[in-house]
């Protein structure tokens, strides 16, 4: 067998070996690239449109986002805002796996980058650290399938979704905050996490009462992260890594 | 184009900005000062709790129930654990207080 066959081989085996993990992972957000699907729709989109925004996004959290504004009627720029404010973690994802990817060709890196979710960055952030090279056929076979799965789940929530009659009786207008809390809950570990959380809570409720929608969201956003800056860093357990 | 449209391509160049940028800017630092780093790792509770908080206060009884569910499970269970708890709570008590 010759050099590039043998490389070739090696490739395939290590996509499928991605794919393999990316089973749960596909498991896991089905439920919520349809739910995106559905909700999407209830608030205003098309299922084309649906499908655009977890083609091109491709961040659920974000995409939840951007719904719910959407259909509160705020302002386009805000929306946008809030989709960077709310993938504004990927910036420590990528900073932290740039160093793993650094040998792959320009062009790769950047497909890499497009598909840096939160499990695709932990997943890698463990291969890399058990000492094992992070390949590109590697790192696409654990990411494409996710890719696919939530792109078509979405268009499969949003033509389902229209077929729902009472909404409301479904919860559905409700899920997104359970949603929600849910992902603040699985931040808990972090350091200053309930102060930051009382803090963004409060600023957002007087915020909301008194300035109103949407400014609640910005406003409460930047207490909490302000008061994570103002407080000694030996509080925001930061200071021992550097 | 429709708004709708614009939205989503400008939210996904967001998107893509933050999963390329940290790679492009924050490597070219030797260090990150502490009080940023702070700050960076207080974002997404930040951000996410103004999404729930006003809703939670704007809600009633049914509502309440669920994301208190939902924040007991989601101490033990993962998060589509506690999220179908909650949905289920939502769904039943609705039944009762509509």
């Amino acid at each position: 067998m010759s050099a590039e066959a043998i490389s070739e081989n090696r490739a395939k085996s290590d996509f499928w070996q991605g794919v393999r993990l990316s089973v749960p992972i596909v498991v896991a957000s089905a439920p919520f690239a349809l739910l995106f699907g559905t909700i999407a729709v209830d608030n205003g989109f098309s299922v084309l449109e649906a499908f655009l925004m977890s083609a091109m996004v491709f961040g659920g959290a974000s995409q939840m986002v951007g719904i719910e504004l959407f259909g509160q009627h705020v302002a386009p720029w805000l929306i946008v805002l809030s989709i960077f404010a709310v993938n504004f973690r990927h910036v420590l994802y990528s900073a932290g796996i740039g160093r793993r990817i650094a040998h792959w060709p320009l062009v790769q890196q950047a497909i890499g980058y497009f598909v840096l979710t939160d499990p695709q960055f932990a997943m890698a952030e463990r291969k890399a650290e058990a000492g094992e090279t992070v390949g590109f056929a590697w790192y696409m076979g654990l990411g494409l399938p996710v890719y696919v799965f939530w792109v078509v789940e979405s268009a499969l929530g949003a033509v389902f979704g229209k077929l729902i009659p009472d909404t409301h009786a479904l919860g559905i207008d409700f899920l997104l905050p359970i949603y929600f809390l849910g992902l603040v809950m699985g931040f808990r570990k972090r350091p200053l996490w309930l102060p930051v959380v009382v803090a963004s809570a409060a600023a957002s409720i007087i915020a909301y009462k008194t300035v109103g929608s949407p400014w609640h969201v910005s406003i409460g956003a930047v207490a909490g992260v302000l008061l994570a800056v103002i407080l000694p860093p030996h509080h925001s357990g930061v200071e021992t890594r550097r | 184009m429709s708004t709708t449209l614009w939205i989503i391509i400008a939210g996904a160049i967001a998107t893509y900005l933050t999963r390329v940028g940290g790679h492009l800017v924050i490597s070219r630092f030797e260090n990150i000062h502490p009080r940023v780093e702070a700050g960076l790792n207080a974002v997404p509770a930040a951000v996410l709790t103004t999404l729930v908080a006003p809703a939670a206060l704007g809600a009633g009884p049914a509502e309440w129930a669920a994301l208190i569910v939902a924040a007991l499970v989601s101490l033990r269970g993962g998060l589509m654990t506690m999220f179908l708890a909650g949905a289920a709570v939502l769904i039943l008590a609705r039944q009762f207080v509509g």
